[in-house]
């Protein structure tokens, strides 16, 4: 029978199946950060057990840390302590550490393809839901809980059901002015938050062909928004090119064998998904939401949709522009913002600081809003600096920080206040997501940057074609 | 970390009637800051449960009295959507509850849920309505969730429905099992297996 590309790399992975329960799932590569892990070690040595392979596994420091000052000790001494937990548990058990201030360090999802850690048909978890980021190199890569995070430590497995498959194809050009991010929001919007619960997704066609390796990690990065457990792309030219000769990667003879093997992967002709979509590249525009769930998105230039035109409950509906403090039928361009955050493991990538810069180059940072970017690792600062956007940045009145997830989750310093608005390029625009009672609109950089320098809600085309 | 037996399990239930409850609301990122599993209870729902200064939102469910003791919750559809943070299965299971019901479940959510102790029962759309109607008739209704027969019935009247849960996790649930002690029993087995990937 013909073969997925998920097929393919999800059965290479099965020890064994349980009859009547989960596959036991070979992981190849394990990351994990200072947040879900202490918990997970803490458990394995209540059991008497070690890290089996911990050349598998790669400790980052990013959910926690602060954008400022680096170099200080942690202020926060919660922070600390769980920064000290991955360091001291790393060393521990002999796992590889990039801790605050190392120049490896950086947003997990981020650091892992810039040292080739993320390779073709391997398999990858971290206790963080957009593990799905590196299914962009046709890696199958999910986010796993606590509990897992143990499991991979103690036996470098983890006992799952095989998702159901599905194939999401966009053929077409895109326009001027629509990226990555827009791309997957657009298929969120069709979608809806849960649509793909059950699911894992291989995306296909013109426009993830033509897409960037980093434009494609912000697609597969937001899977998880739409309830599939990851998302993933055939690797091909672009795919080798990107990794070849990264600091983890195979080298020589290893990599010519890698290479026989990545080859294999793509989904073979007449192969089976238990559900398909196809969308036109030309549907898409710069996209925004303006709800509490990624799936809450639609065009920039269109109206909120009234509540007896979308699917689910009205109550939910109402309750969630309640909070965005919106209407039915309000336009969201010229809305005034507070806030800019350009960052993430979504958005936090050379490409991303420099769609942000073709905007802002020769313009000024309005004076009501407040802006945060923050890079995804330091290899993305040295390279921002490299190219000279850091100076455009600053000509332009903003401020470049230091790595970290940051204003994504809030759970350093970086919060959005009570009821302020923001632009984000983020992946959740949960209530509360960026602080307690802050309101977060999802979308590309450009419209951030757009956004940033007008001080409303702004259609980045505007500025592009002026 | 052990949980307690799950056999069956008779009980008044929370009503959350809303869609798509996702885990930052469950548990705010800021409360993922303990190296340890301590106080997640506290802090289960926290925005919804408390105002900004502290004092408890009377009308949110998880605060009214009539509800309080109550091992079950039901949740609107596409329950524990977001993040991967088992903090947010751990804060149901150490507020007090042994089990969700909705008529859809966030993936991850789910599998932190079984491995917790906490069992995800999925109904119908048509059944939880029900089962909220109940509710909010009389806010003392009991719920039998029974996972041997694999039913969840409303007590008073009888209406149920059965549940899927694969007998594997189903068999952990009952005994207390959890992963870790299958795959540790089958180490050999994975240690061979190992030697077999190319990276």
């Amino acid at each position: 029978m013909a073969k997925t590309l998920f097929d393919k790399v999800w059965d290479s992975h099965v020890v064994r199946s349980v009859k009547d329960g989960p596959d036991v799932f070979f992981i190849d590569r394990h990351f994990i950060h200072e947040v879900t892990s202490p918990v997970a070690f803490l458990g394995l040595e209540s059991r008497g057990n070690s890290v089996v392979y911990p050349e598998r596994t790669f400790a980052t420091a990013d959910h926690n840390t602060p954008t400022i000052n680096q170099h200080l000790p942690v202020e926060d001494a919660l922070s600390a302590n769980q920064l000290d937990a991955l360091e001291k548990n790393a060393a521990k058990y002999g796992i590889s550490h990039w801790g605050l201030g190392d120049k490896n360090n950086g947003i997990v999802h981020v650091v892992g393809p810039e040292n080739g850690i993320t390779l073709p048909g391997a398999t990858i978890v971290c206790g963080d839901s957009h593990t799905s980021t590196h299914g962009a190199f046709g890696a199958i890569a999910f986010g796993i809980g606590t509990s897992e995070v143990e499991m991979v430590l103690s036996t470098q497995c983890i006992m799952q059901p095989k998702p159901k498959k599905m194939r999401i194809n966009v053929n077409g050009k895109l326009g001027v002015g629509v990226t990555p991010k827009d791309v997957a929001l657009y298929i969120i919007s069709q979608q809806t938050t849960s649509g793909a619960t059950g699911y894992f997704v291989e995306y296909a066609g013109d426009v993830f062909k033509d897409m960037s390796m980093e434009g494609r990690m912000t697609v597969c990065n937001l899977s998880i928004e739409m309830g599939a457990r990851g998302g993933m792309i055939a690797p091909d030219e672009k795919t080798f090119e990107y990794i070849k000769g990264r600091s983890q990667t195979p080298k020589g003879a290893d990599w010519d064998k890698a290479m026989k093997y990545w080859e294999t992967l793509y989904t073979e002709e007449g192969a089976e998904f238990d559900a398909e979509f196809n969308y036109d590249a030309a549907d898409i525009e710069p996209m925004i939401t303006y709800g509490t769930n990624p799936g809450m998105g639609m065009g920039v230039t269109k109206s909120i949709p009234v509540a007896a035109n979308v699917k689910g409950g009205a109550e939910t509906y109402k309750k969630s522009l309640g909070y965005m403090s919106f209407n039915e039928g309000d336009a969201m361009i010229g809305k005034p913002i507070d806030f800019v955050f350009l960052g993430s493991c979504t958005n936090g990538r050379i490409e991303d600081f420099r769609a942000f810069c073709s905007i802002v180059e020769g313009r000024k940072k309005a004076a009501n809003v407040t802006a945060w970017l923050v890079p995804g690792s330091h290899k993305v600062v040295d390279q921002i600096k490299a190219e000279g956007l850091d100076k455009i940045i600053t000509n332009a009145g903003f401020e470049l920080r230091e790595p970290g997830c940051s204003a994504c989750l809030a759970m350093n310093d970086d919060k959005i206040p009570a009821g302020k608005l923001s632009v984000s390029t983020s992946n959740r625009n949960f209530e509360g997501r960026q602080g307690p009672g802050s309101r977060t609109l999802l979308a590309s950089p450009l419209v951030a940057a757009a956004s940033a320098v007008e001080g409303v809600v702004t259609d980045p085309r505007t500025l592009l074609t002026a | 970390m052990a949980y307690d037996k799950f056999n069956v399990l008779t009980s008044t239930a929370y009503p959350l009637p809303i869609e798509n409850v996702d885990t930052d609301q469950i548990i705010p990122a800021r409360f993922l800051k303990a190296t340890e599993r301590v106080d997640f209870d506290k802090n289960f729902f926290r925005d919804w449960r408390y105002n900004q200064d502290g004092t408890p939102k009377a009308d949110f469910p998880l605060n009214k009295e009539i509800y309080a003791g109550s091992k079950i919750l039901v949740g609107g559809r596409n329950f524990g959507s977001g993040s991967s943070r088992e903090h947010a299965a751990w804060s149901v299971y150490d507020f007090g509850l042994r089990c969700v019901i909705s008529s859809e479940f966030a993936d991850i959510f789910k599998g932190n849920c079984l491995n917790v102790g906490v069992l995800p029962v999925q109904v119908s759309p048509e059944f939880a309505d029900k089962l909220f109607d109940a509710i909010m008739a009389d806010p003392k209704t009991e719920i039998k969730v029974d996972l041997p027969n694999q039913t969840v019935t409303l007590v008073a009247t009888g209406e149920s429905e059965s549940f899927e849960i694969n007998s594997y996790k189903k068999e952990n649930m009952l005994n207390g099992f959890d992963d870790i002690d299958y795959l540790k029993n089958i180490e050999n087995e994975i240690s061979a297996f190992a030697e077999t990937r190319p990276f």
